[in-house]
């Protein structure tokens, strides 16, 4: 037993903040020779916005995929939450808080659902969300062609748009809700037990855990963030918007930035800082690109050879140390 | 024999248990009294697992009594005898790698202030825990998966003392580590000792059960041979009261000299992860044994000569010429052949019909071969030659018997003709009568001229089916025994019982 | 209980086992009698031929999915292929007949690429199958708007496009029968006979079991990766069809994974592999399509077929694991 394994657990800054450094650093590099500025004032705004939007998605993926689960339901609750949220306001400030309160209702109602099937009915998260998510678009294809409701102008001039200095108050709501979530994963019971069912759920049950019930909550919590997500995006954007979440990827963005933060796909490791560096990455090569005015469907090649690039380095450690 | 303290932690009173008709115990006594080792030794079958989980809670018994502290207790389940204070810690721990060591000692019961976890109360009772077992040097707040072996025992032996247990079973619990971390293990078990706490060891190294334990009980068939104060008694002692079965079925002959044929496959000096310095010939026409504990390297060896784990040291021949078997499929094309001891997890495709699995290694690694009338036509004379008794060659294999399975799972390999064989407990969980019929096939396929090599735990079908037995222990060949072998001296190789005695 | 004996051939088919045809044929009849009740004509001939004519490239898919959901695994690629193709068809025929039989054969090749390289990342880089398609799926949208500047370009020859839309008029009995039917039968026959061969039960065995299939002997990784081949494969005829079909839009394949994996669960094929028949899963698929014509006659919205194909994947899903959970106490 070597020293160095000794010595107490700081749970090491994920490789995903170096990544992050090296990206931004070559990315002013690239974007100063272009001519251009990659940290002036609105293009870190704007970054920051793309960032709080895909975050607030990508902490409560965390916890589900913490727990050895998946959802890829979100992208359609986002766009269910833009549309019950604006819908109830309707371009009133005095109907704000109900409207809040109903789209949150809804959305975790839908992660109720998800936690429900994969516990109860054992269906595999993959497929019990993408089931829930048809059903979800079903739903918004049918009732939908654009646009809908009014987001009071209030949420749309704080949430939407209001800044202290150079950072929106949404980036803010991001830093609250992901020091919440880090605070439930590392000094609540819940937390405690989530990471212990991702990583084995027998050695849970056996120690007394009752994983149906943390799993529930896990995706319960999800939904919650997608649809606050939903509500951000709602007071963005002045109306609900059927077809947001699925044009944002979110679904897989979210996971993408899951792994890409440190998070095991198979659960059980990890955490919500590294998820907000894995956002905070994609939202940045982003920004880089918006500077070089790449092309908009180039990016998304790009992004798309990231997101594979990035689970393959994964699994490729994974592989290592069952090796070694 | 009486117990001379008053009230024994565990009495256990004519325990007994089947699984699907088989009774696995009988009437089984056995006490405890706080602060005592009290050994369980047995062969492998002798019931002694059975009966962990039975005081562990995981199984309910049949028969007879558990008394834990004076009182009559039925258990519902391993969290229900948990909460009573009985602690277990398996072969294989049940401890979260990523998690630190406070976070596995109080899964489940985080000590909580205001609602939520206080882990600096956590690290410091974990701290406290294992300073009073003597463990001051391993940091609380360190990630388990970090820890060596032994660290992890002590992290689970924790755990279990944060439940307040009383009693503690140990099953095998210096399988796993290393000669000076057993000598940790030691210092460890006297200090549970001096808390009070008693302590079932359950361990086939005869050395430290004479080195722990205050009394040994010797099951054999699901029997309690006897209980012996360990000071009153002796290694040979011990191994004669655990062998020593009638046999229960007559083996087909052994191979004469003229059945043996040339040196088919050899080994010299191989090693990979588990083995090391295996020297091995096997020979045409002979069914070579292989004896040993679990964990003792038998089915690493099989797994390298086909090339599942294959050997990274060493060399093999073939016929007089060297191989590299590097995969199943390389091992399979040069004429071996593997019967896997997890016939549910790598034997059988659960779903898919008989005629499928007879097929699977014919279609894929000869498809070009023969053609698929011929095969099929092939596949089902030896399905109907192997006795496989089915509903049909369509039925699903999964809703066959076990011994059907494996017969499936025998055709398979049949098809391909294979000149070598090698079984990893080929009978485990059959009934009588497909036993027999597994073992005259394996002497019929040997006389044919097959070289087999046939690894059980089963004592009497190692001694009645083997021509020559090698017996291996810690990833090496102990030693090697000629036919008509004792049960006596394959348990003294496989348990070391010649090994000096620690003091 | 007696030793093995082969069974006839026809028992084999019907009987009711989990993976069996006979679930999806009662569901399939079931409709039928609803269309009849609803649209007697829908059941006349030449509107029953040109309905499976439309169908087959949604078949055709269903197929290709099933064999990579046997094997194990998942193809969420599969819609923007078609889309990818579609538009490389237009823009690289640019109209001109001539060009019609090289695109064809570049369709194939680009979609057998794309099944390659889904298949080879996923066993050889070890990325879960839904995050390389996934992944895929982006670079090929990507791609493909990124080629075409955001709006498709060029045209599809009639040489092209008659596969899709065209038919033998005049056929006695049958009335008409649209070349995309005979296109479906020829590849329906070719696809039972695949899954008859060696390839197609090692296929399913791998499924099944991978660690069993391994240490007999078989190549899981190479078996895998030739179901994600074979997916790209029926991915590109189908674009060939749907392309003549319906011409030229990004939105050409929009959706059809969903389709093709609700219809493969339909069909009663197990997700994670190793049950069901290729049969099935093609009946799945046209049991989707008549139950989406059934909504139509009643005036149900089309867009509502999301709805109709998660709560049918979550019902499927959900009937086969309690049935398995029950059924463990057996073995």
């Amino acid at each position: 037993m070597s020293v160095r394994s000794l010595l107490p657990a700081r749970r090491p800054v994920p490789g995903v903040f170096v990544a992050l450094a090296l990206t931004l650093a070559i990315g002013w590099l690239v974007v100063t020779i272009d001519g251009g500025q990659l940290f002036n004032q609105s293009t870190t705004v704007s970054l920051l916005h793309v960032a709080a939007g895909l975050g607030l998605v990508a902490v409560g993926q965390t916890l589900v995929i913490l727990g050895g689960s998946l959802d890829l339901s979100v992208a359609y609750v986002i766009s269910l939450s833009t549309l019950v949220a604006a819908e109830t306001m309707n371009g009133s400030d005095g109907a704000v808080l109900p409207a809040i309160g109903l789209a949150l209702t809804v959305s975790a109602a839908v992660g109720l659902l998800n936690g429900l099937l994969v516990t109860r009915l054992r269906i595999n998260a993959f497929i019990a969300t993408l089931g829930v998510g048809l059903l979800l678009k079903g739903y918004l294809d049918s009732g939908y062609d654009g646009p809908a409701g009014t987001t009071a102008p209030t949420l749309v001039q704080t949430l939407g748009y209001q800044r202290v200095g150079p950072v929106p108050l949404s980036f803010l709501l991001l830093v609250v809700v992901t020091g919440a979530a880090w605070f439930a994963l590392s000094r609540t019971r819940f937390g405690h037990h989530l990471v212990a069912v991702g990583g084995d759920p027998t050695v849970a049950r056996l120690s007394g855990v009752r994983n149906d019930r943390v799993l529930v909550t896990a995706h319960v919590l999800c939904s919650l963030c997608a649809g606050l997500a939903g509500i951000y995006l709602a007071s963005r954007l002045g109306s609900g918007a059927p077809r947001v979440g699925t044009e944002g990827l979110y679904d897989l963005e979210s996971i993408a930035a899951v792994v890409i933060g440190g998070t095991a796909l198979a659960g059980g490791r990890g955490g919500v800082v590294g998820t907000v560096g894995g956002v905070l990455l994609l939202a940045g090569i982003d920004a880089i690109f918006n500077q070089l005015e790449v092309d908009a469907f180039f990016k998304q090649v790009i992004r798309g050879a990231v997101i594979i690039a990035a689970v393959a380095v994964y699994a490729h450690r994974a592989v290592r140390k069952a090796a070694s | 024999m009486s117990d001379p303290r008053p009230v024994p932690l565990l009495a256990l009173r004519g325990i007994g248990k089947s699984f699907l008709g088989v009774r696995v115990l009988h009437g089984v006594d056995l006490d405890l009294a706080p602060g005592e080792v009290h050994a369980v030794v047995g062969e492998n079958g002798a019931g002694k697992s059975t009966l962990m989980k039975i005081v562990s809670g995981a199984y309910a018994p049949d028969d007879g009594t558990v008394e834990f502290a004076g009182e009559a207790r039925v258990f519902r389940g391993p969290r229900d005898a948990q909460r009573a204070g009985i602690g277990i810690i398996h072969q294989e721990f049940n401890l979260l790698p990523e998690r630190t060591v406070a976070e596995n000692v109080y899964l489940g019961h985080e000590p909580v202030r205001r609602g939520l976890v206080d882990r600096r109360e956590m690290v410091r009772r974990t701290g406290q825990l294992l300073a009073s077992i003597g463990e001051t040097a391993l940091p609380a707040d360190t990630p388990v998966g970090r820890l060596g072996v032994a660290q992890q025992q002590v992290v689970e032996i924790a755990k279990a003392l944060a439940l307040d247990a009383r009693l503690l079973i140990m099953d095998e619990p210096t399988a796993a580590l290393a000669d000076h971390e057993v000598e940790l293990l030691y210092g460890l078990v006297r200090r549970l000792q001096e808390r009070g706490i008693g302590l079932l060891y359950v361990s086939h190294r005869l050395t430290e059960v004479f080195d722990l334990s205050d009394r040994i009980t010797v099951l054999k068939d699901g029997h309690r041979v006897d209980t012996l104060w360990t000071a009153d008694t002796t290694a040979g002692e011990l191994v004669r009261r655990m062998v020593g079965r009638e046999l229960s079925h007559y083996y087909p002959d052994r191979a004469g000299p003229d059945d043996l044929g040339p040196v088919r496959l050899t080994v010299r000096d191989g090693g990979n992860r588990k083995l090391r310095g295996v020297d091995l010939e096997l020979r045409a026409g002979e069914v070579l044994g292989v004896g040993g504990l679990q964990g003792s390297g038998r089915s690493a060896l099989a797994r390298a000569l086909f090339g599942v784990a294959p050997f990274t040291s060493g060399a093999v021949t073939l016929d007089g010429a060297p191989v590299r078997l590097r995969s199943p499929r390389t091992a399979i094309r040069a004429g071996i052949a593997y019967v896997t001891e997890d016939r549910k997890g790598e034997g059988i495709l659960a779903r898919q019909s008989v005629l499928d699995n007879a097929l699977l290694a014919g279609r894929a690694v000869f498809a070009a071969r023969s053609g698929r009338t011929a095969r099929t036509g092939r596949a089902r004379e030896l399905l109907a030659a192997v006795e496989v008794r089915a509903a049909g060659d369509d039925q699903e294999i999964r809703f066959l018997s076990g011994g059907n399975q494996q017969k499936v799972v025998l055709a398979r390999w049949l098809a391909l003709d294979p000149r070598i064989l090698l079984f990893d407990e080929p009978t485990r969980g059959i009934d009588v009568g497909a036993k027999a019929a597994i073992h005259d096939l394996v002497r019929r396929l040997a006389r044919e001229g097959a070289a087999v090599l046939m690894i059980s735990s089963e004592l009497p079908e190692l001694l009645g089916m083997s021509d020559r037995i090698v017996v291996m222990r810690d990833g090496r060949i102990a030693g090697e025994l000629p036919a008509g072998a004792t049960e006596e001296q394959v348990v003294a190789l496989a348990v070391d019982a010649t090994r000096e005695r620690v003091q | 209980m007696r030793t093995v004996q082969p069974r006839p051939l026809p028992m084999r088919l019907l009987r009711a086992r989990p993976g069996g045809i006979l679930p999806i044929l009662a569901i399939l009849a079931v409709l039928l009698v609803l269309v009849a009740l609803r649209q007697p004509d829908f059941l006349a001939p030449p509107s029953l031929m040109s309905f499976l004519g439309r169908s087959a490239p949604v078949i055709l898919l269903a197929a290709g999915q099933y064999f990579v959901i046997v094997s194990g695994e998942f193809d969420l690629s599969v819609g923007s292929l078609v889309t990818a193709q579609v538009v490389v068809a237009a823009r690289l025929i640019d109209s001109d007949p001539s060009r019609t039989w090289p695109v064809v054969a570049l369709l194939l090749v680009g979609g057998a690429l794309v099944g390659l390289v889904n298949g080879l990342i996923t066993t050889r880089l070890r990325v879960p199958s839904f995050i390389t398609t996934l992944g895929m799926f982006l670079i090929l949208v990507g791609a493909v708007y990124l080629w075409s500047d955001g709006a498709p370009k060029g045209g599809l020859s009639e040489e092209f496009r008659r596969y899709g839309r065209r038919a033998f008029e005049d056929v006695p009995v049958l009335g008409r029968v649209p070349y995309a039917l005979l296109v479906l039968l020829v590849l329906v026959a070719l696809a039972v006979l695949l899954m008859r061969s060696d390839f197609g039960r090692t296929l399913v065995a791998v499924g099944d079991n991978p660690r069993t299939a391994e240490l007999s002997g078989v190549r899981v990784w190479r078996t895998r990766t030739i179901a994600f081949v074979l997916s790209g494969l029926a991915a590109a005829v189908a674009a060939i069809l749907l392309g003549g079909y319906s011409g030229v839009s990004f939105q050409a394949g929009v959706g059809l994974e969903f389709g093709a994996i609700t219809a493969v669960v339909l069909g009663g094929v197990a997700l994670g592999g190793g049950r069901g028949s290729v049969v099935g899963a093609m009946l799945g698929a046209l049991t989707l399509e008549l139950l989406f014509a059934l909504m139509n006659f009643y005036g149900v919205s089309g867009a509502l077929r999301s709805t109709v194909q998660g709560a049918i994947i979550l019902l499927a899903v959900a009937v086969s694991a309690t049935r398995n959970a029950s059924r463990q106490g057996e073995t």
